[in-house]
């Protein structure tokens, strides 16, 4: 890490007082080499075990819903939810070395920061409910990006309804 | 400082460029949306160059400009002003005084091998008296900074207040192009002038905050896909992690001697309480200890007290509590969402955002002595108020349906204005505290 920081640096430092374009992209050519690495490093658990991520990537499979939508300044897990939440539970139990990350969001009204511990709180709901249908707390990890990541960028009751979720967002 | 270096060994990463060499961002204009009537009329007249080749800035326009935006001066067009003085001989007050002037700038600019010397004078014109008289020394590149000065002297001498316009903005810059999200953290003068991105990412930039010497900036960033605080040293560019907990690592905020950060952190099942984290010795303080959202500390002047936001009691609030957990105090009881607070250096008025019974997110201020309550944003979905360190002004991030600006507004109402970029979103203000004044020499 710290070593791709400082080629980070090195290269920032070479290119100076260039252009926005060409420091951005340097930037940006040294992130997508770490998620190549990152990406590579994995490869070999891919291989290994195609069948099992086919059920994931088959969009008419069950588990091809990972968002789960909620009620402004709610948390709650709404009922139509449950039997989401369960399959993905199933599938976790089956694959004890998978991890999923639950991203919880909110719309855009009201505080900032206020909205990270919104969005916190229904990625915890969503993992308690993952914990009791049997997932071990080891394969659940939580990120909150508050109102800071909308899935629809405009300012409507449509759109909020649509921003207010937790997406399940699977490491592999 | 020793000790303070000590406590940057081992974390320090060098990111981005340093801010001499980092990437200029775009401009940012600032517009005075609604002034005062009584703003007072003020003559600044060009600045004689005195030196070889092209003068290096319009030091009158800049503070022309400075006085305008504060809402309470009305510079004179030039095309009004009936003579050019010099800063030799003593001005014509009865024609300053028909061109309707109260007072009167006079001003001119030595320098030799990027070496300057901006000379001014302050009168009073119905007084025939000279107010300031200052010579203030500056390098090339720090002209405007030295323009800034001189207008917060002029300021100071003409309303009483401490000026803020040789300060800083920071800033968070969101563009989408074509599809792809970047953020970046933006430095700019207190006019919108030279903006700099320190970091970029495409992972969101949320939430920076000053330390007191207006050195370094604490922010937080999901790079990592995760939140995590960062302190970066605005002019190296250098920068540490020092918090990248599980769950939330959010709203950071310097104590008013910089040793101190406040944040928001995740303990245990519950949602996040405020913690101090001692950057000298690394070392984490819990601070609230509630299954609420605790979040958003703000430092009282004394250091000794912090307010923040939390929604113990069903709806967000605004409390406030000693350092070590005790003495919690609601401090807000009008509307049904307060939060966002930012506390004025006098410690008299607090700012934050306010849902009342009309729906939307206003700016609103809080006299903490009196417990009135103002309303003073306009728009429906205000964010993120932070004071100019004067008190004079506060500055926050307002939207024009889904993009976001800037906008300032005195603390009394008054003063409005808008800071906005062509295009892109800009958000998550905050004003730096006054930046180190150079040494001057008085002038009779």
């Amino acid at each position: 890490m710290v070593l791709m920081a400082l080629a980070v640096a090195a290269s920032l430092a070479a290119c100076g007082t260039t252009q926005e374009v060409s420091e951005d992209d340097e930037w940006e050519e040294a992130r997508e080499a770490r998620d190549e690495r990152e990406r590579a490093e994995i490869e070999g658990l891919r291989d290994d075990e195609m069948s099992e991520f086919r059920e994931l990537d088959d969009p008419d499979s069950p588990l091809a819903d990972r968002i789960i939508y909620f009620d402004f300044d709610r948390y709650d897990v709404k009922s139509d939810y449950r039997d989401l939440v369960r399959e993905h539970a199933r599938y976790l139990r089956s694959r004890s070395g998978l991890t999923v990350r639950l991203e919880g969001h909110t719309d855009e009204r009201g505080s900032r920061e206020y909205n990270i511990g919104l969005g916190d709180r229904r990625a915890q709901a969503v993992k308690r409910m993952l914990v009791l249908n049997g997932v071990s707390e080891d394969q659940i990890r939580t990120v909150s990006y508050g109102e800071e990541r909308p899935a629809v960028a405009e300012s409507n009751e449509d759109a909020w309804a649509k921003n207010r979720r937790v997406e399940l967002d699977y490491i592999r | 400082m020793v000790s303070l270096m000590k406590g940057w060994v081992g974390g320090i990463v060098l990111f981005a460029s340093v801010l001499a060499a980092s990437v200029q961002a775009d401009v940012l204009r600032v517009d005075i949306t609604s002034g005062v009537d009584t703003a007072e009329p003020v003559a600044v007249t060009s600045f004689v160059w005195r030196g070889d080749g092209e003068p290096p800035e319009d030091i009158a326009a800049i503070i022309s400009a400075n006085l305008k935006r504060s809402g309470r001066y009305r510079p004179l067009d030039p095309g009004d002003m009936p003579e050019q003085p010099s800063m030799d001989r003593t001005p014509d007050f009865s024609a300053w005084r028909q061109a309707g002037a109260d007072n009167l700038v006079v001003g001119e600019v030595r320098g030799d091998n990027g070496r300057y010397d901006v000379r001014f004078r302050l009168f009073d014109v119905h007084r025939g008296e000279q107010l300031l008289g200052y010579s203030v020394p500056a390098r090339g590149d720090r002209m405007r900074r030295a323009a800034h000065q001189v207008s917060d002297m002029i300021f100071e001498r003409l309303s009483g207040e401490p000026g803020a316009f040789n300060t800083r903005l920071a800033y968070v810059q969101a563009e989408r192009r074509n599809g792809r999200e970047r953020f970046h953290l933006v430095v700019a003068d207190s006019d919108g002038h030279d903006p700099r991105r320190i970091m970029s990412s495409s992972l969101p930039i949320m939430s920076p905050a000053w330390s007191p010497d207006a050195e370094r900036l604490a922010y937080v960033s999901f790079e990592n896909r995760r939140s995590e605080i960062f302190v970066q040293n605005v002019r190296s560019g250098e920068r540490r992690s020092v918090s990248s907990r599980d769950g939330i690592n959010g709203a950071p905020a310097f104590s008013p001697n910089g040793r101190y950060l406040a944040m928001a952190l995740t303990t245990g099942e519950g949602g996040p309480d405020i913690h101090v984290l001692d950057l000298e010795r690394d070392e984490f303080r819990r601070v609230t200890r509630s299954r609420a959202i605790d979040t958003e500390p703000a430092w009282f002047p004394d250091g000794n007290r912090l307010a923040f936001t939390s929604d113990r009691g069903g709806a967000p609030q605004i409390y406030s509590t000693r350092l070590d957990g005790s003495d919690v105090r609601r401090l807000t009881f009008d509307g049904n969402y307060n939060a966002s607070p930012s506390i004025s250096a006098d410690g008299r008025y607090m700012s934050m955002i306010h849902r009342g019974e009309r729906p939307g997110f206003r700016i609103a201020v809080q006299d903490l002595e009196r417990r009135g309550l103002r309303v003073l944003g306009e728009g429906d979905n205000d964010e993120s108020p932070s004071f100019a360190p004067n008190g004079t002004m506060i500055i926050y991030a307002a939207r024009k349906g889904f993009r976001g600006t800037l906008a300032a507004v005195s603390t009394d109402g008054r003063v409005r204005q808008e800071l906005a970029t062509e295009t892109d979103t800009i958000r998550d203000p905050a004003w730096s505290p006054r930046l180190d004044a150079v040494d001057r020499d008085a002038m009779n």
